[in-house]
């Protein structure tokens, strides 16, 4: 149906195309126009970059301004308010030079249209005019730039000592998220052991690895630096938290990180945009193969009380799974045993 | 035609010189050619082949985005198995269609479309020289060009489909077989087929390079090149220093995916099996792969650039402003687009540090674009603009350049790049600025130099109707993926209704879809109209633009040699258009300055007397040889 239904499109748009042309060779073999150096189109065609200039103009202004609260998402993050503030920055100046230059460009074609009796400017060159657009975008761009440096530097610095620690492992076709426990310290791990009971590749003969446990949400404190490490298992990944501001590729063999500090609770967010439904979310954006578009995870933010509480009562790996650490050193093993039994 | 008789009287005069030259066969002529001007068609028509292709891949994923409820039976004849029996299209099938569609686009049209194209056809036409420093190599480089390509079309047909990993083929998806279909034999033949179109590119540009340098005719200095070739020339530079690069990036992958070795590969476990490979990192292929990939972007563009700045300057019957700033700005692209490669990787896991140093050093290339920009505006400010189709699209090229250059202020900010990096900012950005400019740099070429190509003219009215659906439905297609972008769409996803911050616009991915499916449509006009015209259109006159270059002094139908006499002497820059004192509103880079004492300034009546006593000189040199002769 859809194919029978293109064919005819194609057949009718090739006909118009054949018929518009023989009738306008005709009428322009007609009228002689068609040794001029510029035809009657020329003023049609000046026209339309004006036309175009206004018409594009009040759709992009109408659309932008209409749907300004759709595209920007919810901002949740410290240093997300930075950025933000850069980029609206940046929206402005930009904004300003890409509306003057597009109406110096679609104002010319209208004014300076050719006419015979004209003689156009000679006009080669000028350097005090170029030396000006050299150094005013220098200016205004380092500008830009000290600002993105700056909060970059910020960003991208170690974090602070009390961080609490997340891990998050990307593989094909979904995150894994690894906690380490009451110690906040995560327990090593070799990419030798993984397997389906072992996700992460966790090394339990470390005794860091006994408190760490996993959670199919990824619920973080409010108001307090959280740091997270990621890592990929088997091919590329990229974290990304849209409302956190907050993106990094997960390489195999390569730990990253990213730390930052969430401003505002799940529940806070969903009374804010009146959505009982909002959550944060995670997704993927390195592509990945076939499962790309649906590695999602859920950033659950909560009050720091509230975390705490939660914290307390997640149970470790080993717990749910004691067949973990069935394999170790007998010193281990009994280590691994008074955690599980503090956990009963 | 009734019209095709009017204008063919100025070109006939000189069409019968060639009587002693050898004759080619079919084959010779078409075929296994050496001569520059068929190998610029040969690789025109081949581009414009890939862009169909390219072109259609980009509708069916289109679709999909636009419309993920339809039902794609009737694709089922050509796809086959892609489409499954619910008559959706299979996800890793979907990232097959981007990957080759980019590369597609990226290489097989803009680079070797577009460069293949223009520079062999230009460069000697323009210079003053009777072909290319090595017709062979020539010749070879556009049949490693073939070659590539039909290796990459085989590979569209293969059971496990093709290369599917994005065209940047990161590893360790691209490496490992287990981890897509695609990264079987499809990323193999991706492999082959790249190494074939390197190996096309640096024969090409080591013939462009050295043809510039050594084939000039007498007078044609550097200081009186037309932009156009500066530009070709730069980019053969760049595309000779950066290729390479990513030939070793290939080679290395293909190292780690057949002979077990771990340049990109580490810890890796997959499949239910943990690799054996340790030390390796995935980010090294990164920076060797951008090492070219940045470079690239300007291998794309640049030409484009070239060929504005012409067709503006002709348009406007103006000299070109700033032609000394215009080459300066090109140099200082072609160094800098060395040393901001590590702006595509700010989240790539890469020490923090390397990003600040990389956000400086892209914040600098944007301010030769920018004069660039400025100096087009300046050249249509008080010029007497004829809108041809080729002047058309070069103002649209501005526009697009202008409104992707902008974009890609922001995404160089490695701190905004956080958020923007790999959602559909980027890919408006590089539409925008990379795709759409250079490919309307590519239609403005192909429109203005159509008539030394064929003889004939392309139909104008067609051209206008092409130019401004084209126009309107690019700024349709890419304009509202800034919206998508800012809302923090990823790339390269099949579906967005997984997620809820970006299970909306739905009806703004319909709008672009049905915009990408007319202006696709509108190409059919130039298809018709290039073919048509190749055969029936208007006979066209030997200088239909009243243009100052070189090519324009050849024969309507130039043999192989391109001037049946002597090669003309250059005494001028190309720009001398709307010069006071003048008669005409150009004059030829052909016209001595002694002969035009009315319009000359006041340096160039101190270079009179300079040439007056050259062509004494020259003069009594032929004197003598004549007399030796006779
Ligand atoms: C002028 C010609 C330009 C071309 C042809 C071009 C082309 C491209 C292309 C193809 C990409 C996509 C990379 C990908 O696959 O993710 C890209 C991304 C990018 N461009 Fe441009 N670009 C140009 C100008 C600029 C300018 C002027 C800047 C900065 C001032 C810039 C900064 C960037 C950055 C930082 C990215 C990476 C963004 C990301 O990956 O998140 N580009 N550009
Ligand atoms: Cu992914
Ligand atoms: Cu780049």
């Amino acid at each position: 149906m859809y194919g029978f239904l293109i064919a005819v499109g194609i057949l009718l748009l090739i006909s118009i195309i054949w018929m518009v042309y023989r009738i306008q060779t005709l009428v322009s073999v007609v009228k002689g126009s068609d040794k001029k150096v510029a035809s009657g189109s020329n003023k049609v065609n000046a026209m339309m970059f004006v036309l175009f200039l206004v018409g594009s103009g009040v759709l992009m202004f109408w659309y932008s301004i209409k749907e300004f609260d759709n595209y920007n998402p919810p901002l949740a993050s410290e240093h997300g308010a930075v950025t933000d503030q850069l980029f609206w920055i940046t929206m402005a100046v930009t904004g300003v030079i890409f509306i003057i230059t597009h109406v110096l460009l679609f104002w010319f074609p209208y004014k300076y249209q050719y006419k015979e009796d004209r003689k156009a400017a000679f006009y080669p060159d000028n350097n005090k005019l170029e030396v000006i657009w050299t150094v005013v975008p220098a200016i205004v761009l380092a500008l830009l730039v000290i600002g993105g440096w700056k909060a970059w530097s910020d960003i991208t610095k170690p974090a602070p000592e009390n961080a609490h620690v997340v891990e998050l492992l990307g593989y094909q076709f979904a995150w894994e998220v690894r906690y380490p426990g009451m110690d906040n310290v995560l327990g090593a791990n070799d990419y030798r052991l993984t397997n389906a009971s072992n996700v992460s590749g966790v090394d339990f003969s470390d005794k860091n690895a006994h408190d760490d446990f996993n959670s199919p949400v990824v619920v973080i404190p409010k108001g307090e630096p959280v740091l997270f490490k990621i890592r990929a298992r088997d091919v590329l990944h990229s974290v990304f938290a849209p409302h956190m501001r907050l993106k990094m590729d997960a390489v195999p063999g390569m730990p990253t990180k990213f730390w930052f500090v969430a401003t505002k609770t799940t529940e806070e967010m969903r009374a804010e945009l009146n959505d009982p439904e909002f959550e944060y979310e995670i997704a993927c954006t390195e592509v990945c193969g076939k499962g790309h578009f649906s590695m999602r995870r859920v950033i659950n933010v909560v009050e720091p009380a509230e975390y705490r509480k939660w914290l307390a009562e997640q149970k470790p790996y080993i717990v749910n799974n004691p067949a973990l650490v069935e394999n170790l050193s007998p010193e281990m093993k009994e280590l691994a045993e008074i955690t599980i039994s503090e956990h009963k | 035609m009734a019209t095709a008789h009017t204008a063919t009287h100025s070109a006939s005069a000189h069409d019968h010189h060639d009587d002693h030259e050898h004759h080619d066969n079919f084959i010779t002529k078409y075929i296994f050619t050496t001569d520059h001007k068929m190998i610029g068609k040969q690789f025109l028509v081949t581009g414009i082949f890939w862009a169909i292709i390219g072109g259609l891949l980009s509708i069916i994923f289109r679709l999909q985005l636009g419309f993920p409820d339809m039902e794609l039976y009737w694709l089922k004849p050509i796809l086959g198995g892609w489409i499954d029996d619910a008559g959706k299209l299979d996800p890793n099938f979907y990232l097959a269609l981007v990957t080759m569609h980019g590369t597609i686009m990226v290489f097989f049209v803009l680079t070797a479309g577009l460069s293949g194209t223009f520079s062999n056809f230009l460069i000697p036409l323009q210079i003053g020289a009777r072909d290319m420093a090595s017709g062979f190599m020539n010749m070879l480089s556009y049949w490693f060009f073939f070659l590539s390509g039909v290796i990459m079309f085989i590979s569209l047909f293969i059971e496990t489909g093709p290369a599917s990993g994005g065209w940047v083929v990161y590893p360790p998806l691209s490496a490992l077989e287990q981890a897509m279909p695609g990264s079987g034999l499809g990323m193999t033949l991706w492999l082959i087929a790249m190494t074939c179109f390197i190996a096309s590119s640096l024969l090409g540009g080591i013939n462009y390079i050295t043809t510039v340098i050594n084939l000039r005719t007498k007078g044609m200095s550097f200081s009186r090149l037309p932009l156009t070739i500066w530009a070709f020339f730069l980019t053969a530079v760049i595309g000779l220093l950066s290729f390479p690069v990513l030939f070793s990036a290939a080679l290395l992958l293909v190292f780690d995916r057949s002979f077990g070795t771990s340049f990109y590969l580490s810890d890796i476990y997959i499949g239910g099996e943990a690799l054996p490979n340790t030390g390796g990192s995935p980010v090294l292929y990164q920076h060797l792969f951008w090492f070219l990939g940045h470079p690239e972007v300007y291998i794309v563009l640049l030409p484009a650039l070239g060929i504005t700045s012409e067709i503006i300057s002709v348009n406007s019957r103006k000299p070109i402003f700033g032609y000394k700033a215009m080459i300066i700005s090109m140099l200082g692209i072609t160094i800098l687009s060395f040393i901001v490669w590590a702006h595509h990787m700010f989240v790539s896991g890469m020490n923090p540090f390397l990003g600040s140093i990389f956000m400086f050093l892209t914040l600098i290339i944007a301010i030769p674009s920018a004069v660039k920009v400025f100096n087009y505006l300046t050249t249509l400010w008080r010029g007497n603009l004829i809108f041809t189709p080729g002047m058309l699209f070069s103002i649209g090229l501005v526009s697009f350049f202008i409104s992707g250059g902008l974009t890609g202020i922001f995404l160089g900010n490695s701190a905004i790049d956080i958020q923007l990096h790999d959602t559909y900012f980027v890919v408006a950005h590089f539409h925008l600025v990379m795709g759409s400019a250079s490919f309307f740099g590519l239609m403005a070429g192909v429109y203005h130099w159509f008539p030394k190509m064929f003889g004939r003219m392309m139909d104008a009215r067609l051209g206008y109707i092409h130019f401004w659906l084209t126009f309107i439905g690019v700024y349709m297609v890419f304009f509202p993926m800034h919206y998508i972008g800012i809302a923090g769409f990823p790339r390269r996803y099949y579906s967005w209704t997984n997620f809820e911050f970006s299970n909306m616009y739905t009806d703004l991915n319909m709008f672009v879809s049905v915009a990408a499916i007319i202006t696709f449509g509108a190409q059919l006009i130039f298809l018709f109209n290039f073919f048509y015209s190749m055969y029936r259109g208007r006979v066209a006159s030997l200088n239909p633009w009243r243009s100052n270059t070189l090519e324009w002094t050849t024969p309507l139908h130039p043999k192989h040699g391109n001037w049946p006499g002597e090669i003309p002497t250059v005494y001028r820059w190309p720009y001398d258009y709307s010069k006071p004192g003048a008669a005409e509103d150009f004059i030829p880079q052909t016209v001595p300055l002694s002969a035009t004492p009315e319009s000359n300034l006041p340096h160039e009546q101190e270079l009179v007397k300079l040439e007056k006593a050259i062509i004494a000189d020259e003069e009594e040199v032929l004197v003598a040889n004549e007399s030796k002769e006779s």
